[in-house]
């Protein structure tokens, strides 16, 4: 497990849909260069936990911290520009345009209104471009639009459009879902790759892919962290076979 | 290798519009007027593809820009032929004896052209500013413009002593000292609005065809996704929401000089609809496609409803209904079909990235 600085930070955040308590005084860290995998069943608050951190959803309680600076409540188009990039679950990239477009789209540093008027055609860092195009294996299909690819591609070009712009963080959900077993070996092989160079929070069903990937995995349960540790300890823990085996109430 | 099909459609268009400067050469006046407003028409028709066809916002509020320029213009020609110390006619019989103030800025030329342009840009600005940063969009954005456009036109109506209430501003006898009966003044008109039409061509077209134009088809393809990358759609679509405003008050400005009357009839919803309608049958996502719909639609019902008068409005719904059924792209679409017949399959694959999803 690498433990270098902590990255983020979310301490005691709750947050409820309906009456609901989606999550439940939730507290996690992330540190830098990290691979974290958070798992657990479904309505555990997983995707509840990104959609806080990425200012998708409003805390009802606790704060989150990013690079040692308060987000709890920020625009999530100024979270991003913080450096902290989000994988939706479904590909969504954008079909009207090519798919070099879509990265220069997602890497640019002017986004607001003025600047994206007044500055040059292109982004001066073709390079850039080029290596994520090479990385994702989509070199051959820059001026494909990006609606007419298949769905495997359109994951991997999302994957490269949250790394064309730096992010010091990435969240990913589910990356795999939905893949080939050819295809989600190439993602776990991204995604270690992209670890290198940033912290990368994924949440993940399949445990094959998650036991390939994880340095570190934490389990949610019911709103709240159960356990954190390597894949084997977690994966041995009685109470985690219990919730994933069990006989557990209907409302797991 | 898509350059001599580029360069083709290019010539085409710049033909086109040197056909259109010699117009008044062959044209007899009245056709030479007809023009003219058409092409006043299409400067709207512009803005409303840039808003519509390329960032996804459906205003079924345009006409209501449109009148704004078109009754500052109204009260520009009413106001500057005045003696100083009169009203007109309409106010003085309501028992007004002084100029409101928006008309006695009216009365300056070049202050008019301001509030041509100033005008529609603020009320669109703040308009979008506060529909768009609460995340209105969609059908209840349209709705709520289409309501904007029942206001506006009410609001004309009632507030007679300002507006000369539904029978609105007409009569008007000079433009800057010149007289509007005058020949040389309807060509200059004419060669005007063809002029402005062609600045707000190329100002559109560069504006889609930049990195900014990208940011309004991610818009228009996913704006929660483009939120995650760090930018803000909501300051995006104001500005283009304002920017279509202010075309379309340039367009009634232009226009109202050309046809001689402006009502609040013209501010209504009907009027608005039918301006979707010329970008739909024109072929929307495509800047040329709104100028040629909006020329077809408006001689289609100029010529149909001298010679049938009731059976326009069905014409009209049925193309419109033709069009969304077996011609999403419009007249443009069709056109750019026959044209990849003789282009090469690299120019057929890159011609796909202009066309709205």
């Amino acid at each position: 497990m690498t433990k270098g600085r902590s990255l983020l930070e979310v301490s005691g955040v709750s947050v409820s849909f309906n009456g609901h308590r989606a999550l439940d005084n939730l507290s996690f860290v992330m540190y830098e260069g990290e691979l974290a995998v958070i798992i657990g069943p479904n309505g555990a608050g997983k995707t509840t936990l990104l959609d806080i951190v990425s200012g998708r959803t409003a805390a009802d309680e606790g704060t989150v911290v990013f690079d040692g600076r308060a987000i709890t409540g920020m625009a999530d188009f100024r979270i991003a520009r913080l450096g902290i990039a989000r994988k939706f679950q479904t590909p969504s990239v954008f079909p009207g345009l090519t798919v070099g477009d879509n990265l220069v789209l997602a890497g640019r540093r002017q986004r607001g209104v003025w600047a994206t008027l007044v500055r040059g055609l292109r982004d001066s860092n073709q390079a850039h471009y080029d290596s994520i195009l090479e990385r994702i294996g989509l070199a051959h299909r820059r001026d494909t639009l990006a609606g007419t690819l298949a769905h495997g591609e359109k994951q991997w070009l999302e994957i490269g459009m949250v790394l064309a712009g730096r992010p010091r963080l990435m969240l990913i959900d589910e990356p795999i879902a939905g893949m080939t077993a050819q295809e989600a070996t190439k993602t776990a092989e991204l995604l270690r790759e992209i670890a290198q160079d940033c912290s990368v929070l994924v949440v993940e069903h399949d445990m094959d892919f998650v036991k390939t990937i994880a340095d570190r995995v934490s389990v949610f349960h019911q709103g709240r962290l159960l356990i954190e540790g390597s894949f084997d300890r977690v994966s041995h823990d009685p109470h985690v076979r219990e919730i994933y085996l069990g006989p557990e109430p209907a409302h797991a | 290798m898509t350059m001599p099909s580029i360069n083709k459609a290019s010539a085409l268009l710049i033909l086109g519009f040197v056909g259109l400067v010699c117009g008044p050469l062959v044209l007899s006046g009245f056709e030479m007027s007809l023009l003219g407003q058409f092409l006043a028409l299409a400067i709207l028709a512009i803005g409303l593809d840039v808003i519509w066809g390329y960032t996804g916002i459906l205003s079924l509020g345009q006409s209501v820009f449109f009148g704004l320029g078109g009754y500052v213009m109204a009260m520009y020609l009413e106001a500057s032929s005045l003696q100083p110390g009169q009203v007109p006619d309409f106010m003085s019989w309501s028992g007004v004896t002084q100029l409101p103030l928006v008309w006695q800025l009216a009365r300056h030329f070049p202050l008019t052209i301001a509030l041509v342009i100033g005008v529609p840009w603020i009320v669109a600005f703040g308009l979008g500013f506060l529909i768009f940063r609460s995340r209105i969009k969609g059908v209840y954005f349209s709705i709520l413009t289409q309501a904007l456009a029942v206001v506006a036109a009410t609001l004309a109506v009632n507030r007679q002593n300002f507006t000369g209430g539904s029978s609105g501003l007409t009569g008007f006898t000079q433009i800057a000292g010149a007289s509007l009966y005058a020949h040389a003044t309807q060509v200059a008109l004419y060669e005007v609005s063809l002029l402005a039409l062609g600045v707000a061509y190329l100002l559109a077209w560069r504006l889609c065809h930049s990195p900014f134009g990208r940011v309004l088809v991610a818009v228009r393809d996913g704006e929660t996704r483009l939120r995650f990358f760090g930018y803000d759609p909501a300051a995006f679509k104001t500005f283009v929401f304002a920017f279509a405003a202010v075309l379309a008050g340039i367009s009634g400005a232009l226009f109202v000089p050309q046809n001689g009357i402006i009502a609040p009839a013209q501010l209504g919803v009907a009027p608005a609809i039918e301006m979707v309608i010329w970008v739909a049958i024109g072929g929307r996502g495509t800047i040329v496609g709104a100028v040629v719909g909006t020329l077809f639609v408006n001689y289609a019902k100029f010529y149909l409803s001298n010679h049938y008068p009731n059976a326009w409005l069905y014409f009209v719904g049925g193309l419109f209904v033709l069009v969304v059924l077996v011609m999403p792209e419009g007249l443009a679409g069709i056109s750019r079909r026959v044209l990849k017949h003789f282009r090469s399959p690299e120019a057929r694959s890159h011609d796909q990235g202009t066309e709205p999803a």
